[in-house]
């Protein structure tokens, strides 16, 4: 806890960036939520026949689980894409239901007698909404506002996987790395918010509870009452202000100086492609260009954002490329994997793809150190021996990938004790380590192969297809920007497996800074010079 | 504009009026109702719940409009009305008083004058008259949220409001319905009183005869959206139409059952 503390203290600044992004996301969904729900919630309570197929929709787009519905936005154009836009939209959508309905019973709860009366006494349609349905509803509107607002900031979590940034980015990180600080980092504050927002807004909700309206607080109240709006406003206004002037840090892509060469390099959401993604950005930078980082995109959301032309280079590796994208059976042979990707990404996407960055990144069938020992276990085949009596537990990615878990069991004939547990990669790391599984597939050039002692055992029939490191830049920015070329002429061949096992573990391990690590390594390989 | 003098005379007339609820126009609320409401009178609808009592009161404020016939306000058809004009210048009160609950007494009282623009001193001056005028002390209530009312202040903040922007004509559904006998009897007498003062049109929708023989200057009695029988309180008394003659029957009924309660009580 003392750790975290620490990690807290030397870390604030960077926390309260996320802080800011994640309160950002959230006021302007909740703000784009509240303009659009009430007035359509309004609306539904003037015409009946409406309610039920709206109420339905909105019921039904906050059942899509989130990761699916940013997965769903990103390739649909102007709205979708990854970064703030499509979180924003994806929260607005989650945040709607609860505020329409909410001011739809609101509305529809109010005392016919009172609303008969307002009509009697020669109010206008208009009067009666202001002056006496939304106030008398306001208190249940407030609670679909907080409500939403409370869903909000949780489903903000997953924005990262988009690039939207947030407290998310430190919440997958630190699945990733293995590192509690991180998962704190991000849990702590988003939590913090969560339950102010509760609060502040339950208090609102109270204010505006007609039964609890006193004759001689009327002064009072009007005083708390113009705070109660004044703080929250003035809070989000500031925000506002401030993210705009601090620029397009995170705004939706537009160059904005046309003076220098802007690139946006992407990365996976694995600690060693945020690594390479900031090698490949550092030394740009040096080289006088703008970077934007849209780092940890999840999934295949690297490769479509490449393609669309919203990322414009990011680390990838042959044999998945080959395998995942041109959807081919895996073949053993480097060189052959490396030609047909590179002349297929060429072909059809326009993409180069950069000389081999000099390692690759296999699959690497990992058990514990000492059950390797106990039971001399050297190979995959060994292994089969002894996986009747063992869990296994793989990433989503190895069990439904084409030269993943069906085939693999296939080559070696591997049955355990029950079918294999499907989670998170960086969670079978920890699953591992901790004796919950027995043997999992992560990646050979893992720091955490030797930070928690882990065995890799050889794939002595080579089922794997060889997963080299490139990195696949859009060749219409390579013409654009001549440095980026340079870049990947001077990554040819310049990291050795051992170098980026270290790398990896000066991060995953020592819990370092990613920025820090790629730094050293840059100029310890003498990059940084022209 | 155009019609007869002696249309120009009364303040209310129903003609030919029927009304039948969208969609179910075979079974008419109000049937062929003809009715004459005079300048300063006060007419009592009397009958039973479902009579179409209510219904008639809210065809003169345009709440509603006749599905064949015309009701005149002033000798204009309500339909020819701005809606929103008509009811300003027609003080309305209902059973529950229909009081905005987020409102104070005061803001309550002077809603239609703030519609209406009037200067907030001319507001707030009329608030203070009303309010002492429905036995109110301003200082006490003006502050006040309707919950933090008795039934019967919040009926007499509800006639208030109703006379804020000084109607000619007033329209009562049951004001005093909700309330407990004492209170009730209280407030019919002093609305009575009130009503001399006033010289207002009233119409007056009640269930309780003694209500509306208190009341009245003229009393209709209504049945299944007729009136069948129209009359003053004298009249009334006298008539041997036998739906009236059941209605006093109530009275005496309570008064017959009263011995035997009072012999088995000792």
């Amino acid at each position: 806890m003392s750790d975290a503390w620490e990690f807290f203290r030397s870390n604030w600044a960077d926390i309260l960036v996320h802080v800011e992004q994640h309160l950002w996301l959230v006021l302007v969904s909740i703000t784009i939520a509240v303009l659009i729900g009430v007035p359509v919630g309004v609306l539904l309570t003037r015409y009946k026949s409406l309610r039920g197929p709206v109420l339905g929709l909105a019921n039904i787009m906050q059942t899509v689980p989130s990761l699916a519905l940013f997965g769903l936005l990103i390739p649909i154009p102007f709205i979708g894409g990854i970064g703030r836009s499509t979180a924003i939209i994806a929260l607005v959508v989650y945040a709607l239901l609860p505020v329409i309905r909410n001011t739809v019973t609101g509305i529809l709860g109010v005392d016919s007698s009172v609303r008969e009366a307002a009509v009697a006494m020669g109010m206008t349609n208009g009067q009666i909404l202001r002056q006496v349905e939304l106030p008398l509803a306001m208190s249940v509107i407030l609670t679909g506002i907080r409500v939403a607002t409370v869903i909000t900031i949780g489903v903000a979590i997953i924005a990262a996987a988009v690039g939207a940034g947030g407290l998310g980015e430190y919440i997958f990180r630190g699945l990733r790395q293995f590192d509690n600080r991180l998962l704190l980092a991000g849990a702590v504050p988003s939590a913090l918010f969560a339950l102010f927002a509760d609060f502040a807004l339950g208090l609102l909700e109270k204010r505006f509870d007609v039964r609890r309206r006193r004759s001689g607080e009327k002064r009072r109240r009007h005083l708390l009452l113009r705070l109660a709006w004044a703080v929250p406003l003035a809070l989000g206004l500031a925000l506002v202000v401030y993210g705009a002037w601090r620029g397009a840090g995170f705004s939706t892509g537009e160059p904005q100086s046309e003076t220098r060469e802007r690139v946006r390099v992407g990365s996976k959401d694995f600690t060693e492609s945020v690594l390479l993604g900031e090698i490949v950005a550092q030394m740009l930078e040096a080289r006088g260009i703008e970077v934007e980082r849209r780092f940890e995109l999840g999934g295949n959301l690297a490769h479509q954002a490449l393609t669309s032309g919203q990322i414009d280079c990011y680390p990838e590796y042959t044999g998945t490329s080959f395998v995942e994208i041109f959807k081919h059976e895996p073949i053993t042979d480097p060189g052959a994997v490396y030609a047909e990707v590179q002349h297929e990404y060429a072909a059809k996407f326009n993409i180069e793809t950069s000389p081999p960055l000099g390692y690759s990144n296999d699959f690497a069938i990992l058990v514990r150190g000492d059950d390797a020992r106990r039971l001399n276990l050297k190979t995959i085949s060994d292994a089969a021996r002894v996986a009747p009596r063992w869990r296994a537990g793989f990433g989503q990615d190895f069990m439904s990938r084409a030269d993943g878990y069906a085939g693999f069991a296939r080559a070696y004939g591997l049955r355990f004790r029950e079918p294999p547990r499907e989670m998170d990669l960086s969670l079978t790391y920890r699953a591992l380590a901790s004796n919950q599984v027995d043997l999992i597939a992560g990646n050979s050039t893992d720091g955490l192969i030797a930070a928690l002692d882990l065995f890799q055992l050889e794939d002595d029939r080579r089922y794997f297809p060889p997963y080299e490191a490139v990195i696949l830049a859009r060749r219409d920015t390579m013409a654009r920007v001549p440095a980026l070329m340079e870049v990947l002429k001077r990554l040819s061949n310049a990291i050795k497996t051992a170098d980026m096992r270290r790398l990896n573990y000066e991060v995953d391990g020592k819990r370092r800074d990613r920025k820090e690590v790629a730094r050293e390594w840059i100029e310890k390989a003498a990059m940084s010079d022209k | 504009m155009s019609n007869t003098p002696d249309q120009d005379k009364a303040h209310v007339a129903f003609q030919g009026v029927t009304y039948s609820v969208p969609g179910h126009a075979d079974a008419p609320v109000i049937r062929d109702l003809n009715l004459r409401v005079e300048r300063g009178e006060t007419l009592v609808l009397l009958g039973e719940s479902g009579c179409g009592k209510t219904t008639t009161l809210k065809l003169v404020n345009r709440l509603l409009l006749p599905s064949s016939g015309e009701v005149l306000v002033e000798g204009r058809a309500t339909s020819r009305w701005d809606a929103i004009r008509l009811r300003r210048r027609t003080g309305y009160v209902i059973q529950e008083g229909g009081l905005f609950p987020h409102f104070t007494v005061e803001r309550n009282v002077a809603l239609v004058p703030e519609l209406e623009k009037w200067e907030e001193d001319r507001t707030r001056a009329r608030v203070r008259e009303l309010l002492m005028l429905v036995g109110l002390n301003p200082e006490t209530f003006a502050h006040r949220y309707p919950h933090e009312l008795s039934g019967g202040q919040r009926q007499r903040v509800g006639v208030a409001r109703a006379l804020a922007a000084e109607p000619s004509l007033l329209l009562l559904d049951e004001p005093f319905g909700a309330l407990d006998p004492l209170t009730r009897a209280a407030l019919q007498q002093e609305f009575a009183e009130l009503s001399l003062r006033l010289k207002k049109t009233v119409l007056f929708v009640t269930h309780d005869l003694r209500e509306a023989l208190l009341l009245g200057t003229r009393i209709a009695l209504m049945q299944a959206g007729k009136i069948i029988l129209l009359e003053t309180p004298e009249g009334f008394l006298k008539s041997d139409e036998p739906y009236a003659q059941a209605y006093l029957e109530t009275l005496r009924v309570t008064e017959r059952e009263r011995t035997p309660l009072t012999w088995r009580d000792q």
